[in-house]
């Protein structure tokens, strides 16, 4: 049995953890629930900012919490276009899934071109940093992460319930048409909804880049978390992926305090087949 | 026209088996396999995936159970392969069952959740495969495993025996895609509501399909697991089957079952070339760009307007083949029992988490008659129909038909049982025939075989005058057109009870009057109908009685004159006085 202090540890980390799974398990579920896509490509978006962070910190120096600020206005032009190009093609959500799958591989094959297959690591000195709090430690990159998440979905709550512009955005992605039909510029604010769900695919590739080390096709192994999480969520409130992603985060860490590490993508794969089961409404 | 692909498919077989007696440069040979094995991965992907549109992302996992069946049981316990490669197949098949079973109970996983349980379902098979003695890490060596002879070397075996597969792989599809099976998959495919509705068993058509697909693909990992005699984990799980099997078939043509072949030796041709080239990676770009560029420009494949046009020409065969016959089935004529109760629903309820939609409706109809029912918008009239066709499990109450307690039966048993419908905005199955649509309810709401199922379907055309457009598809008729092929559909099953959601919406003066005829004609030969309609006139022309809904409740039923001086129903539509 374990000491209670490494399970509140690992609870923490969970925690932690949890919050990087609902920062990219928002944007995602953002462009599923307003957009009608599933954007495959979000994970290579994740992995593309993680790169681009290496570079940025390991070759030119740069403070890894400048790429925060950097990297985001970047790839909120790259989701714009991308989904101006599936808007001129009228591309169905289920086309929208092989596309940005197929995009994935494109990203996953230049990632590995330019960077190669090898294991590589941001390397910076807030690898080090740690507060210590009764004897529980919080790492820098984690916490971040975390903060990082709870002030997106607390923004993005608070645009989507208090400002017109929210309104409209709720408007389209009930009946697009008829929103079309009272005045709502549907094609502007769809275009902003995915550049914003790319630019948090780069917040949260920053923040991959500071925790992980980092390869290119380890791209895949967060499909199967993150979905979990955005399934769990739901589509609806900016809250559910990030609650979502804390109690698949803490499942996770506890269960790896009495199991083998190497188990943990069965966890989140078995709390969403429990969820499809015994709450099919909430998908 | 199966018959003809049936015997293309063995005599390219024959031929192609024959190849390693012959010298060919080992090249070839070596080639030739790999497309083979692709052949054999998009094939039986496709065979489910493909017809009945639940794209499975989980491919690998099922090819990788069958890797890994060979690697165990020849690997570690040294056991023969033959036999072992049947278990392969089947392992992956019953895995396939059980993920099926799991996931097709839940209605809100169509395709886009499928696909990606199934992607989430391979890295949970690879992580158990890593953390158990079935791998544990380092991989598996296969090299003491005593290769069957059939052939004049190893080589050569190993494409026999994947050549042999494909034959299989290829002869399955072709059967699927002409069966009352793939016909049923292909109506999940566009509406899989409205399929249910019709008497397809939904549930159970996806499990088979699934389960056959699945199996191929075990078979074929068990094949490629001694043929690289060396599995790991990482490389058999790896994203590359799941998108080269979809990438196949997409670029092939998902319609027809040749498609992902053809798709596959398109591929692979292209990623043998770059291999030679020695950019793998550039390759494995190049891929992703043509899944693109397929999917912008010619989303149906290569094959798909080739696919159309030999569904439209087949529908026309079957309307010569039996004009040929020229001995349609007879129209009985009607023994009317007006006193013989068909259907009765006692306190009947459904309500939607707390809105009552019906509320204890206890009504019954009577053999032969016509039972207009009528009430405002949102009464409750197409909740009735969607609850009697099981569409909607009741939330209370009880439906007898014919004396018997239907009410927790599934809507295909339903349908089955004598009772069809039609859908007021008309929702035909977009991607097959105005003929496939017709037999397809025929076959399975009448329970007769296809052939029997098409003289039914031409004979409800026909009644409704529909016969000259078999061959068309339903994006080809106009809204009344659309409207009796909702008919024809229904009618084609020979149906007990017909249940009719307002018809006659949206359709001219004179289109009304035919269909007026139409339905009086309907029940001429004994069928009894449910009548939902809003058009006063044609109510008042056709029922025999009228039952009215208000709030979800029964506020009259009798005699359509005396119903309509009803305070209560005048109430309901006009208001009350003051």
């Amino acid at each position: 049995m374990p000491s209670l202090n490494l399970l509140i540890q690992s609870a923490v980390s969970g925690v932690l953890l949890g919050g990087l799974y609902g920062l990219i398990g928002l944007g995602l579920g953002l462009s599923w629930g307003f957009l009608g896509q599933i954007n495959l490509s979000h994970f290579a978006f994740v992995f593309l900012s993680a790169y681009l962070s290496f570079e940025f910190v390991n070759k030119l120096g740069i403070d890894p919490l400048v790429c925060l600020i950097i990297l985001p206005p970047i790839f909120f032009f790259i989701g714009i276009f991308l989904h101006w190009l599936i808007r001129r093609f009228r591309i169905t959500p289920f086309n929208s899934l092989l596309l940005t799958f197929g995009l994935t591989v494109i990203i996953e094959s230049f990632i590995q071109w330019i960077w190669t297959a090898d294991f590589v690591k941001l390397q910076t000195s807030y690898g080090d940093k740690k507060a210590s709090i009764a004897g529980i430690y919080l790492p820098f990159a984690e916490s971040m992460a975390f903060i990082i998440a709870v002030l997106v979905a607390v923004l993005v709550h608070l645009v989507m319930k208090y400002t017109d512009l929210g309104k409209a955005v709720r408007a389209i992605s009930q009946d697009p048409k008829m929103a079309t039909a009272f005045g709502i510029p549907q094609a502007k604010i769809s275009l902003g909804i995915a550049g914003l769900c790319t630019a948090l695919a780069a917040l949260g590739g920053v923040c991959v880049a500071m925790i992980y080390t980092l390869n290119p096709s380890q791209m895949y192994s967060w499909i199967g978390v993150i979905f979990a999480v955005v399934m769990l969520g739901g589509l609806g409130n900016p809250f559910g992926p990030l609650i979502a992603g804390v109690v698949i985060g803490v499942s996770e860490a506890v269960t790896m305090v009495f199991v083998n590490p190497s188990w943990a993508p069965i966890v989140s794969f078995s709390l969403l087949i429990a969820l499809l089961l015994f709450r099919p409404g909430k998908l | 026209m199966k018959q003809s692909n049936y015997a293309l498919v063995i005599i390219a077989g024959i031929l192609l088996a024959a190849l390693p007696w012959l010298n060919i440069p080992a090249f070839w040979q070596s080639f030739l396999y790999i497309v083979f094995y692709w052949g054999v991965l998009a094939v039986s992907w496709n065979l489910f995936s493909g017809v009945s549109g639940y794209f499975s992302f989980g491919h690998g996992a099922f090819f990788g159970i069958g890797m890994y069946t060979v690697a165990y049981f020849c690997g570690h316990l040294e056991l023969p392969f033959l036999p072992i490669l049947i278990l392969s197949g089947l392992l992956a098949g019953f895995f396939g069952l059980l993920i099926g079973a799991l996931v097709f109970r839940v209605k809100n996983v169509r395709g886009e959740l499928f696909a990606l349980l199934t992607l989430a379902v391979t890295f949970v098979i690879a992580t158990i495969v890593l953390n158990t003695p079935i791998d544990g890490g380092p991989g598996v060596y296969l090299n003491s495993v005593a290769i069957p002879k059939l052939g004049p070397n190893a080589a050569a075996s190993f494409y026999l025996m994947m050549l042999l597969l494909l034959i299989v792989s290829l002869l399955s599809a072709i059967w699927i895609y002409a069966s009352k099976l793939g016909l049923g998959l292909s109506a999940i495919h566009d509406d899989e509501d409205a399929a249910e509705v019709m008497g397809v068993p939904t549930y159970r058509s996806k499990l088979i399909g699934l389960f056959i697909s699945t199996y191929l693909a075990g078979m074929a990992g068990g094949i490629q697991a001694l043929f690289v005699s060396y599995v790991t984990a990482n490389e058999t799980f790896s994203i590359s089957v799941p998108l080269f099997v979809v990438l196949m078939s997409v670029l092939g043509g998902t319609r027809h079952w040749a498609g992902p072949l053809l798709g596959a030796i398109v591929i692979t041709g292209i990623q043998y070339f770059f291999t030679v080239g020695d950019s793998a990676l550039f390759g494995k770009m190049i891929l992703g760009f043509i899944l693109i560029v397929v999917i912008l420009f010619i989303p149906n494949g290569l094959l798909g307007n080739f696919a159309r046009s030999r569904a439209k020409k087949s529908s026309l065969q079957i309307v010569q083949d039996i004009l040929k016959k020229n001995d349609l089935p007879q129209e009985k004529k009607a023994v009317s029992k007006k006193d013989q109760v068909l259907l009765q629903t006692k306190d009947l309820s459904k309500s939607f988490s707390g809105i009552k939609a019906l509320q204890n409706v206890s009504l019954e109809i009577y053999q032969g008659e016509i039972l207009g029912l009528l009430g405002p918008n949102g009464s409750g009239k197409s909740t009735f129909i969607n609850v009697i066709s099981g569409h909607y499990p009741a939330t209370g109450g009880q439906k007898l038909f014919e004396g018997n307690d239907i009410t927790a039966l599934s809507a295909h048993q339903i349908a089955a049982k004598g009772i069809t419908r039609t859908y007021q905005t008309p929702r035909p199955f977009n991607e097959l025939t105005v003929m496939d649509n017709t037999r397809l309810v025929a076959s399975y709401a009448g329970n007769v075989s296809l052939d029997e199922a098409s003289e039914l379907a031409y004979a409800a055309l026909k009644q409704v005058g529909l016969e000259d457009k078999a061959d068309s598809l339903p994006s080809d008729l106009n809204l009344h057109q659309r409207k009796f092929l909702e008919f024809a559909r229904a009618l084609a099953a020979k149906p007990k009870l017909l249940m009719l959601d307002e018809v006659l919406s949206g359709l001219t003066p004179s289109e009304i009057n035919s269909s007026v005829e139409l339905i009086q004609k309907i029940r001429s030969q004994g069928t009894t109908i449910l009548f939902v309609e809003h058009v006063m006139s044609a109510v008042m022309a056709l029922a025999d009685r009228i039952v009215v809904l208000n709030h979800g409740q029964m506020i009259a039923k009798g005699l359509p004159a005396d119903v309509m001086r009803d305070p209560e129903v005048m109430a309901a539509y006009l208001g009350k006085k003051a």
